[in-house]
C-alpha cells in the first residue's frame, strides 16, 4: 500500500542536512553512488573486452575516450570521482559510527547468516580504493614505477606489457575477487537501501546480484588471464 | 527423555554500570533436558544464594517468550542457538552433557550494563517516543469498521507489530544497529490507513532518534532477522528506508505543521 | 469501615450516563495542577495514565520492569470481547452484560458489569484508531471468533497475541504522552507503600530497583493498576515478577480486600515437568474448539503410550459429563474435571498430573493443514517446551493458576475504601464475580483505564480540597522509614533459605489446600501451616547483597513476604465462604459433583479489613442485588 499524498517536492536545507546526518541518509548516498559505480564497471568491463578484437580496435576505443569525446570522458570522470569520494566518505563515517556503537565487544559472537561478502565490505572496499589508485597510475596516469614501459596512446601495448608480469595478473585477480564480493553484497543491498526492492519470502536470497557480480568480475578477469595465457599478445 | 547433564558456564559478572566486569566460571550439575535455560540459571543461582554469594542478575519476567524482558548472548548467538526462540523458551535439550557456554549481556553503547547480564534498554522506549504511535487521544473515534483494511495489509502490519522489543536485533548486529526494531514499528503503523498522516514524519523522527541514541547503521547483514525471536523480516528495514527517503524530500518543515494545529 | 458502592440510581441502562452527567468536572485550565500517580503500566495502568495525561492531568507512572511494554497484560493470547454485534448473531450490550454476570456465577456487581458491556464497544474503536492490527477478513472488516463458551461471536483478536497488541496500543499512547511531557515514567521502580495524609491517599513510597534508593512521591490521587495475585501459588501462568505487594500494602493501610478466594485456574496449561519448574505456560483456550479431552478409563493404562490405548478404553470425560458444552465447558468446570480425573489416579505424564488434549479426530476431519492454520503457533510453542509433536501425539495439559477475580474493593467510581486510592484492572475485584469469562480481562482493563477512571478521577479531584503536602510530611517520612526498616530486616536475617524456596513451599500449600477444590479441614490446616512458614521466613531467610544496588533477591524476598501474609487471607476468605461458586469450589458444597451456590447466605462481596498484625481481619459485606439478571443455577450440562 503506497498511498502517497499529492507529490510535494519540498526538499529544504534543513531536511537535506538531516538526511545527510542520519545513518539512513548516508547509506542512501552510499547506495546511489554505488549504483553509479556499478553502471561504470559494467560499461568499463564491456569496453575492456574489445581487447580480444585486436590491437587496432582497442587502441581506437582508447583514442575515442581520450581524444574524440574527451569532454564526455571528463564529465564521467568527475561524476565517478564525486561518487567514489561520497561512497567512501559515507562508508567511513558509518563505519566509525558502527565501531563506536559497540565499545565493548563480545568475547564470542558467531556470525549466523551474514555472508562473507557482507562482512568484507569495509576492508574489501579499502583494498578496492587502493586498487583504483594503482590501476589509474598504471594505465591512465602512466606512473613509471608501476609500469616502466608505459607509453601514452598505446593502450593495448600497455595492457599486454603489464600482464606479462605474473605479479600484476595475480594482483588484478585478487582485486577482482574483492570486487566480486563487494558487488555480491552491494548490488543486492542497494535496492533494499533505497527502499525499492520487493518483499521476499527469503530476503537474504540473491540471484540477479550474483549474475551481475560474476558477469563483471569474470569479464574483467578475462583481460589479465587472456594476456597471461597468451590469447592476447 | 535422556539423562541429566553437567554444563560449564562462563558468565559475565559486573557489579554495576561503572564497575569492571569479568567472566566467572560455574558448573551447572544434573541439568535436566526438560529445564528451560533460565530455570537452569535459577538452579545455579539458588546454589550461589545458599553459599552466601550474589546470584547472577538477569532480566526475565513472563517466561513465555512475549514480554521481551529476557535476553543474553549464549555462545555467540543472541537468545542462544534455537531459531525463533527467546532465552526463556530455550530448553536445555538444545545442549549436551559437557558443553561449555559463554554467556554475555547484550553489548552496545546504547545499552549500558546495569549488572551482570542486565542492560538498560531505555533507548528503545525513546525511539517509540520519537514517533512510534498514532496521535489519537482517547475519546470517540469513528466506528472500528468505518475504514476497511485489506487482509494482506493487516496481516503484514501484524507481522511487524509482533516485535517484543527484546533488543536481540541490536545485540546480534555487528554494527549494533537498532534498525529492525525501529523499522518494525514504522512498518506496523505505516501499513495501516490510520498511520498514514504521520507516516513520513514518523520515519524521519524515529530514524533521527535511533542515531541520537548511538546505535550503528544498517549494513544489511541479516543477523538481526535471524536473531529475532519473532522472525521479523528485514523487508521492514527496506520499507523504513523508503519512508525516510520520501519524508526527506517531501515533508514540509516543522513550523508549518505546528502552525496548522 | 462502611462499604458504600455509590451505585447511581435509575434503570441499569441509564446509570452510567446519568452518573457521567452528575459527576463534577475539573476546569481544563486547572487539570495540570493535579498530580495523579499511576502504579503499573499494563492495560489498565498504561491506558489510564495516557488518557488522564491527554485530558491535561499531570501524571506519574511506575513500573517494576524496564519498560511499560513488559507488563504481563502482554501475555494474554485469546482476545477481547465487545458487544459490537458485527456478526448479526444476536449480540447486544445486554447479552454481554448477562453472560458476564452469569459467567461470574452471580457474584459480581450488576451496575459495574453493565457499564463494562457498554464501553466495550468504544474500546474496539479506540484500539483500531491507535493502529492495533486486529485480524481482518478479506473484505477488510474486522474478524471475530467465539471464545470461552460464549454462544455469540464477539471476540476480537490479533493472532494469538491480542494482549500484546492491545498493550502496545496503550503503551504507544503512553509513550506519546511521555514525549509530550504529560506523563513522567518511572521504570524499574517498585511501589512499597501507600501514604495516607489525614486518611486520604496522597502518595507512594518506591524503591528504585537499580540504585536501591527509597523515594517518596506526592500526588493528589493514587491509582493502582498492579494486576493480580495468581503468583501466590508459586506456579502460575503469571510473569515471575507479578506480585500482591502493592495491593497488599494498600490493604494494610486500610483498603478493604474483596473476595480473595476467587482465583481462576485455567484448564489448558502445559503440565509441570519437574521440580525445577518456575512457570506454567498457558495454551490458548481456543484449542478446545477442536481438541478432545480424555484420560484412560483404567489406571493401569496411564503408563502406556496414548496410541496404544484403544478408543473404548478412553474416557472423554467432558463430553460424557457435559454433553451440550462438551470440551468447551467453562474454565472452572473443565479445570475441576481434570483434577478429579487425576485425583482418581488416571492422570498422564510426569507425576500423573495431566490429561490428553487430542487433535487426531480434528486432523482426520479437517486435515493437518487446516489444523496447522488454526493452531500452528500454539503447536510450535508446545513442541518447543515439551519436545513432543502434537500432530502425532496428543498434547498433555493441566490446569494452572491464571487470574484473580478478587482484589481491592472499589465502589462504582473505582475508588477503594481509602479516599483517593483508585484501583483498576485485575487489581480490583469489581466485574468478574467468582469466575471470569474468556476474553473479558482485556476488556475490563481497558474499560477502566480508557473510559471509566478518567471520568471518575475528575469527579474525585473536583469534589475535594487538597492541602499542600510535601515529601517532608511526617506521614511520608514515617512510611519511608518503614520501608527502609523492612528492607534492612530482610537483609539482616542471614538465615539458610532463599526467598524462592519459601515461595515454592507456600505455593504448594495453597495449591493443595486452596486450589481448584477446597474443604474445611484442608483450609484449617493451611491456616496453621502458613503462619508457621512465615515465622520461619523471618528467621531463616537469606538475602545476599545490599539494599543500595540492583538486587533481585531482595525484590523477590519483599514480594514473598507479602504473599506469606496474603496467603493466609486467601485461605480465611475461602474458609468463610461456605458455598461453591465460580472459581471457588468447596467440596462440602456440591450436588452430583457440581458446584452448589448458596444465594441466601452468600450473595455478597466479602471485603476484609486489616486490623493489625496480631488480630484477625474483619469481614464487611456488600450485599449483591440482582435486579436485571435473575439468580439461576449455572448449568452447562
Amino acid at each position: 500500500m503506497r498511498r502517497r499524498r499529492g507529490f510535494v517536492f519540498a526538499p529544504n536545507l534543513g531536511n537535506m542536512r538531516k538526511f545527510w546526518d542520519s545513518s539512513v541518509g548516508k547509506k542512501v548516498v552510499m547506495g546511489l553512488t554505488g549504483l553509479v559505480l556499478v553502471g561504470f564497471v559494467i560499461g568499463h568491463m564491456a569496453g575492456n573486452l574489445q581487447i580480444f578484437m585486436g590491437m587496432e580496435r582497442y587502441n581506437a576505443y582508447a583514442k575515442l575516450l581520450q581524444e574524440d569525446i574527451i569532454e564526455v570522458t571528463w564529465a564521467v570522470r568527475i561524476a565517478l570521482l564525486v561518487s567514489v569520494v561520497l561512497h567512501a566518505l559515507s562508508a567511513w563515517q558509518l563505519t566509525r559510527r558502527a565501531w563506536a556503537a559497540r565499545p565493548v565487544d563480545y568475547a564470542l559472537r558467531e556470525a549466523q547468516v551474514s555472508t562473507y561478502a557482507s562482512r568484507t565490505m569495509r576492508w574489501g572496499g579499502v583494498f578496492l580504493a587502493l586498487f583504483i589508485v594503482v590501476h589509474l597510475g598504471q594505465f591512465t596516469l602512466g606512473w613509471k614505477w608501476l609500469l616502466p614501459e608505459f607509453s601514452r596512446g598505446a593502450a593495448y601495448g600497455n595492457v599486454v606489457l603489464a600482464f606479462e608480469r605474473p605479479f600484476w595478473v595475480v594482483f588484478y585477480l585478487v582485486a577482482m575477487f574483492f570486487l566480486l564480493l563487494h558487488l555480491l553484497h552491494g548490488t543486492w543491498a542497494v535496492l533494499r537501501t533505497l527502499g525499492v526492492a520487493k518483499n521476499a519470502a527469503e530476503p537474504l536470497a540473491r540471484r540477479i546480484p550474483v549474475i551481475i557480480a560474476l558477469l563483471v568480475t569474470v569479464g574483467f578477469s578475462l583481460v589479465p588471464l587472456g594476456v597471461a595465457l597468451g590469447v592476447v599478445r | 527423555m535422556s539423562g541429566t547433564m553437567n554444563i560449564t558456564l562462563k558468565v559475565w559478572r559486573q557489579a554495576g554500570p561503572t564497575a569492571l566486569g569479568k567472566f566467572e566460571e560455574y558448573t551447572a550439575r544434573d541439568v535436566s533436558p526438560e529445564m528451560s535455560f533460565l530455570e537452569m540459571l535459577d538452579v545455579v543461582n539458588e546454589k550461589l544464594v545458599m553459599a552466601g554469594k550474589e546470584p547472577i542478575a538477569f532480566d526475565h519476567d513472563c517466561r513465555e517468550g512475549i514480554c521481551g524482558m529476557c535476553g543474553m548472548m549464549i555462545n555467540g548467538a543472541a537468545h542462544g542457538p534455537s531459531k525463533l526462540t527467546t532465552t526463556c523458551q530455550l530448553h536445555m535439550r538444545s545442549f549436551k552433557d559437557g558443553d561449555q557456554l559463554t554467556i554475555e549481556p547484550w553489548r552496545a553503547k546504547a545499552f549500558p550494563v546495569i549488572r551482570d547480564l542486565v542492560v538498560d534498554r531505555s533507548p528503545l522506549d525513546r525511539i517509540i517516543q520519537a514517533g512510534g504511535f498514532i496521535s489519537v487521544a482517547t475519546g470517540s473515534p469513528q466506528d472500528a469498521n468505518a475504514i476497511p483494511i485489506g487482509k494482506p495489509d493487516a496481516d503484514e502490519s501484524m507481522d511487524a507489530a509482533a516485535c517484543i522489543g527484546c533488543g536481540a536485533c541490536v545485540a546480534a548486529c555487528p554494527n549494533a544497529s537498532v534498525s529492525l526494531f525501529t523499522a518494525a514499528k514504522i512498518g506496523h503503523l505505516g501499513l495501516l490507513p490510520q498511520g498514514q498522516p504521520e507516516r513520513y514524519r514518523r520515519a524521519l523522527k524515529m530514524v533521527a532518534q535511533m542515531d541520537l541514541e548511538g546505535f550503528g547503521g544498517c549494513t544489511l547483514f541479516g543477523e538481526c532477522m535471524e536473531a529475532c525471536p519473532k522472525g521479523i523480516s528485514i523487508d521492514f528495514i527496506k520499507r523504513m528506508h523508503g519512508d525516510f527517503i520520501w519524508g526527506a524530500i517531501s515533508e514540509r518543515p516543522e513550523k508549518a505543521v505546528l502552525g496548522s494545529g | 469501615m462502611k462499604l458504600d458502592a455509590k451505585i447511581p440510581s435509575g434503570p441499569i441502562q441509564d446509570k452510567w450516563d446519568t452518573h457521567r452527567f452528575e459527576m463534577k468536572l475539573v476546569n481544563p485550565a486547572n487539570k495540570r495542577k493535579y498530580h495523579v500517580i499511576v502504579v503499573g503500566s499494563g492495560l489498565a495502568g498504561a491506558s489510564a495514565a495516557a488518557s488522564m495525561s491527554e485530558l491535561g492531568y499531570n501524571v506519574s507512572c511506575f513500573a517494576y520492569q524496564d519498560s511499560p511494554r513488559r507488563a504481563h497484560s502482554i501475555a494474554a493470547q485469546g482476545g477481547i470481547n465487545a458487544a459490537k454485534n458485527y456478526r448479526n448473531d444476536g449480540d447486544s450490550i445486554w447479552r454481554l452484560f448477562y453472560d458476564t454476570v452469569k459467567g461470574g456465577d452471580f457474584r459480581a456487581r450488576e451496575a459495574n458489569v453493565y457499564r463494562l458491556a457498554q464501553v466495550s464497544v468504544n474500546i474496539i474503536d479506540q484500539c483500531v484508531a491507535q493502529g492495533v492490527p486486529f485480524a481482518r477478513e478479506y473484505g477488510g472488516l474486522l474478524a471475530n471468533r467465539s471464545f470461552g463458551g460464549a454462544q455469540v461471536s464477539r471476540t476480537f483478536y490479533a493472532r494469538g497475541q491480542t494482549g500484546q497488541q492491545l498493550l502496545l496500543g496503550a503503551y504507544q499512547a503512553l509513550e506519546k504522552e511521555i514525549a509530550r511531557g504529560g506523563v513522567k515514567m518511572y521504570n524499574r521502580h517498585e511501589m512499597l507503600d501507600v501514604v495516607l495524609v489525614n486518611g486520604v491517599a496522597r502518595g507512594i513510597i518506591t524503591r528504585d530497583l537499580v540504585t536501591g534508593e527509597v523515594e517518596a512521591h506526592v500526588a493528589d490521587a493514587v491509582v493502582l493498576g498492579t494486576g493480580g495475585y495468581g503468583n501466590v501459588f508459586y506456579l502460575s501462568t503469571n510473569a515471575q515478577g507479578c506480585n500482591v505487594s502493592a495491593t497488599y500494602r494498600a490493604y494494610k493501610k486500610g483498603a478493604a480486600f474483596a473476595n480473595p478466594c476467587y482465583t481462576q485456574i485455567h484448564p489448558t496449561c502445559i503440565p509441570v515437568a519437574g521440580d525445577h519448574q518456575s512457570k506454567l505456560t498457558l495454551m490458548s483456550e481456543s484449542l478446545r474448539n477442536d481438541g478432545r479431552v480424555w484420560v484412560p478409563k483404567r489406571k493401569e493404562d496411564c503408563g502406556k503410550k496414548p496410541s496404544e490405548i484403544a478408543e473404548e478404553d478412553r474416557d472423554y470425560y467432558l463430553e460424557r459429563k457435559y454433553p451440550s458444552f462438551g470440551n468447551l465447558a467453562p474454565r472452572d468446570i473443565s479445570s475441576r474435571a481434570a483434577k478429579e480425573a487425576c485425583d482418581d489416579g488416571r492422570g498422564v505424564g510426569p507425576g500423573g498430573r495431566g490429561v490428553y488434549l487430542d487433535f487426531s479426530d480434528a486432523i482426520k476431519r479437517l486435515g493437518a493443514k487446516e489444523i496447522g492454520d488454526r493452531y500452528g503457533n500454539l503447536f510450535e510453542m508446545y513442541q518447543r517446551i515439551t519436545d513432543e509433536n502434537p500432530y502425532e501425539v496428543p498434547m498433555r495439559i493441566y490446569p494452572a493458576s491464571h487470574y484473580s477475580m478478587g482484589g481491592l474493593w472499589v465502589d462504582y467510581n473505582l475508588m477503594s475504601t481509602i479516599p483517593g486510592l483508585h484501583v483498576i484492572g485485575e487489581a480490583n475485584f469489581s466485574d468478574h464475580g467468582a469466575n471470569r469469562l474468556g476474553a473479558s480481562a482485556l476488556m475490563q482493563g481497558l474499560a477502566d483505564g480508557y473510559f471509566v477512571l478518567p471520568y471518575t478521577i475528575g469527579h474525585y479531584l473536583a469534589s475535594n480540597k487538597f492541602e499542600k503536602v510535601t515529601s517532608d510530611h511526617p506521614e511520608f517520612r514515617a512510611a519511608m522509614e518503614g520501608v527502609r526498616a523492612r528492607t534492612a530486616r530482610l537483609l539482616g536475617i542471614n538465615g539458610k533459605r532463599s526467598a524462592d524456596s519459601f515461595h515454592r513451599e507456600l505455593g504448594k500449600i495453597l495449591w493443595e489446600k486452596c486450589g481448584m477444590a477446597r474443604n474445611e479441614a484442608g483450609l484449617k490446616e493451611a491456616l496453621q501451616q502458613i503462619p508457621a512458614l512465615r515465622e520461619e521466613f523471618w528467621q531463616n531467610l537469606t538475602v545476599p547483597g545490599s539494599g543500595d544496588s540492583f538486587n533481585q533477591q531482595l525484590e523477590k524476598a519483599g514480594r514473598v513476604a507479602d504473599f506469606l501474609e496474603f496467603g493466609e487471607l486467601l485461605c480465611q476468605d475461602a474458609l468463610h465462604r461456605e458455598e461453591s461458586c465460580g472459581g471457588h469450589f468447596r467440596e462440602e458444597h456440591q450436588e452430583e459433583g457440581e458446584a452448589k451456590r448458596n444465594d441466601d447466605k452468600f450473595a455478597y462481596v466479602a471485603a476484609w479489613e486489616y486490623t493489625g498484625e496480631s488480630s484477625a481481619p474483619v469481614l464487611h459485606k456488600e450485599p449483591l442485588e440482582f435486579e436485571n439478571v435473575h439468580l439461576a443455577t449455572r448449568s452447562y450440562k
